[in-house]
């Protein structure tokens, strides 16, 4: 098992490190998936994190002026790593002005990411700045807890308002209730409600367009041709995870859509040229 | 009557007592024939900080003939009189100290723009002078930068970072964040390597590493950033105090901490021989060589329990360390000029060892040094760690 990856460009740096303080914001611990191709951080959905998963998904060609892997061999060419994500954004956070950024995989007192980090300095050799961030190897067998999570059989897809508005609402909100009740239709309509003894207060957004899902979309050739357009899925999730979402995210996405299968998950994806973030929120009863 | 006068208002001061407060909670302040002296120390007495403004900092210095006085005060109070240090830039023209012996009180009044007064009264205690021993001049290694070369430096740590380890060799500073043994598999670990040259001045005469709080550096560095004075870094070997000292024609910093000192060897016998320095970190990742950073490592589907579980439990580490870690901090830099019986005291705190916890600066204060170390002090019988608690009088 090998690995190691070179950042010289700036805007890819700056751009990695966004992705990576993203996912910090989302989730503790995740699983950094390196194949050939792509970087992955993966979320799965236990319990112990409230049923929430995610899945990023990077080409590394985008970010890396230098990619060299080794999996753990030549049929399972990849490699899984428990990360906190937490770590790596501090010390990416710190070195975005170096001329090059390293990282590499490397056994030191446990095994570690080490960002290594040429900083430029007025003298002739350069200042350089490691950071061995630890990591679990995660073995193959449990592999197969980190893949790809099938595109649930959605209900209603949707475009969502733009992210800010969205987080100014769902922050107030959150004073009010500890769950939220999205609900979307195909007309491009969108609420977000909360129900209280006390207090119910709906926040309606409209004209936001469905995505164009092709027939692969949905397993049975999609509900969607059959639904009526007025009519609403929803689903009540913990307002929290929401927020995460709606706060954490540094992306800039180009898109952003949001899939509620009724009353069981909430599916957001955001979409950035070549980065894509999807994070699945089951919902509460 | 005690008068100071500072008669174009200088931000330096103020900035000096901000820095000063991140080191304890009380400001000592002395008038010196040579000038000003406002120092402080934290509740643990690992670290010692003290600023002397000569009198030519001053317009106008004169100080009470005959009786000296010294007092100390609430260094939050201090520093509300120089809130705001943007819009005091701007408006106040002249500062001024004094005392006002009928009420006790010392006074600061900052002359302001438009003839505004603003008259702070601050009540203080009176005390005993405070001073830290150390002869900086003795040690073997000294460091003298830009603080700008420091400030990157220490951006490159977490704010909740507690210790750094500073390495030096010949021609390189590697300077890394501390992490107890048993908290090495979890900590991210940085490492920041400087070239000598980066320095206005490095002079290695020992090869060795040692351990100190960041806090205090980064209190430092407040200071000597907005002053843009270069910082001097003395040390010498680890246990005995770090140096950092900024100096100007009319105003001299030094900041005395506590290092922390290596393990074993200097409880068990006094030779400072017998500390060998840590060999220098290798630096593998100055060279460019690909291999070298590729290592394998084999996650194979191994039966058994999951390879992703922590190298090793808990109990496995403590069974391999020889003695408890953290229990050998010690201070030996803080004396106040007055002899008293604590040195019991301390002797005892000594035998019966801080708790075997995560090294924390409280530790540092209790504990007598060994007699070997004395030798780098001037004056060996005032190594008296006498707490000012107990003579605390309104």
């Amino acid at each position: 098992m090998k690995f190691r990856g070179k950042i010289i460009d700036v805007a890819c740096l700056n751009h990695f490190t966004r992705v990576v303080t993203t996912i910090s914001k989302l989730t503790k611990i995740c699983v950094l998936r390196l194949t050939p191709d792509n970087l992955f951080f993966v979320l799965s959905g236990k319990v112990a994190n409230g049923g929430v998963s995610m899945w990023c998904e990077l080409s590394q060609a985008n970010f890396f002026d230098e990619y060299q892997m080794e999996g753990v061999s030549s049929e399972d060419n990849e490699i899984c790593l428990e990360v906190t994500p937490e770590n790596l954004s501090r010390a990416l956070k710190t070195v975005q002005n170096a001329k090059a950024v390293k990282l590499k995989l490397t056994k030191k007192h446990c095994p570690c990411l080490t960002i290594a980090a040429e900083l430029p300095t007025l003298s002739s050799i350069s200042r350089v700045v490691t950071h061995d961030v630890p990591v679990d190897v995660i073995p193959r067998r449990l592999w197969h807890e980190f893949k790809e999570p099938s595109m649930p059989d959605f209900d209603v897809s949707i475009y969502l308002p733009p992210l800010k508005t969205m987080k100014n609402v769902v922050d107030r909100m959150k004073n009010l209730s500890n769950f939220l009740v999205m609900e979307a239709n195909l007309n491009g309509e969108m609420n977000l409600k909360i129900e209280t003894d006390l207090v119910s207060v709906t926040t309606h957004f409209k004209d936001l367009g469905n995505p164009p899902w092709g027939d692969d979309a949905s397993q049975d050739g999609g509900p969607s041709q059959s639904r009526d357009p007025e009519d609403m899925a929803q689903a009540r999730v913990d307002i929290r995870k929401l927020q995460q979402f709606l706060m954490g995210q540094q992306v800039n996405p180009s898109k952003a859509m949001c899939n509620i299968v009724h009353e069981r998950v909430v599916h957001l994806i955001l979409l950035h040229e070549d980065v894509s973030l999807q994070y699945f929120i089951p919902a509460v009863a | 009557m005690l008068c100071i006068c500072v008669c174009v208002y200088r931000p330096v001061l103020a900035k000096a007592i901000h820095s000063l407060s991140r080191i304890g909670d009380e400001l000592y302040v002395e008038p010196q024939d040579d000038g000003l002296a406002l120092r402080s120390v934290n509740s643990s007495r690992s670290a010692y900080a003290c600023f002397l403004f000569a009198p030519l900092f001053f317009s106008r210095y004169t100080i009470p003939s005959g009786h000296a006085f010294r007092c100390k005060m609430a260094i939050k109070s201090v520093q509300a009189v120089f809130r705001s240090l943007a819009s005091l830039e701007k408006t106040v023209e002249k500062c001024h100290i004094g005392l006002d012996e009928k009420k006790n009180r010392l006074t600061f009044t900052l002359h302001c723009k438009h003839g505004l007064l603003k008259t702070h009264n601050l009540s203080f205690q009176d005390s005993e002078s405070l001073q830290a021993v150390f002869d900086k001049d003795s040690y073997g290694n000294v460091f003298r930068s830009h603080p700008r070369l420091l400030v990157d430096t220490v951006v490159h740590f977490p704010p909740s970072l507690e210790e750094v380890t500073v390495s030096v060799s010949d021609e390189r500073m590697w300077v890394r964040n501390h992490v107890e043994e048993e908290d090495r598999s979890k900590s991210m670990l940085t490492e920041l390597c400087l070239a000598s040259d980066e320095f206005d001045h490095f002079a290695v005469t020992t090869q060795n590493s040692v351990t100190f709080c960041l806090k205090e550096l980064r209190g430092m560095l407040v200071f000597a950033e907005s002053t843009g004075l270069p910082v001097s870094m003395y040390f010498d070997e680890p246990g005995s105090p770090l140096v950092l000292s900024v100096t100007d024609s009319v105003l001299e910093g030094n900041f005395v901490l506590a290092t922390l000192s290596d393990d074993s060897n200097h409880r068990k016998n006094n030779s400072r021989r017998e500390q060998t320095p840590p060999p220098p970190p290798n630096d593998d990742f100055m060279d460019d060589d690909m291999d070298s950073y590729l290592i394998a490592m084999d996650t194979s589907i191994a039966p058994g329990p999951s390879a992703t579980r922590p190298p090793t439990p808990p109990l496995a580490v403590s069974t391999y360390s020889k003695q408890p870690a953290a229990a050998n901090h010690r201070s030996r830099l803080i004396a106040e000029e007055q002899e008293e019986e604590e040195e019991e005291e301390a002797e005892l705190a000594d035998s019966a060892g801080p708790p075997n916890k995560k090294f924390c600066s409280l530790f540092f204060g209790s504990v007598l040094p060994p007699s070997s170390q004395t030798s780098t002090q001037p004056v060996t019988n005032q190594e008296v760690l006498a707490s000012d608690s107990e003579d605390d009088e309104q």
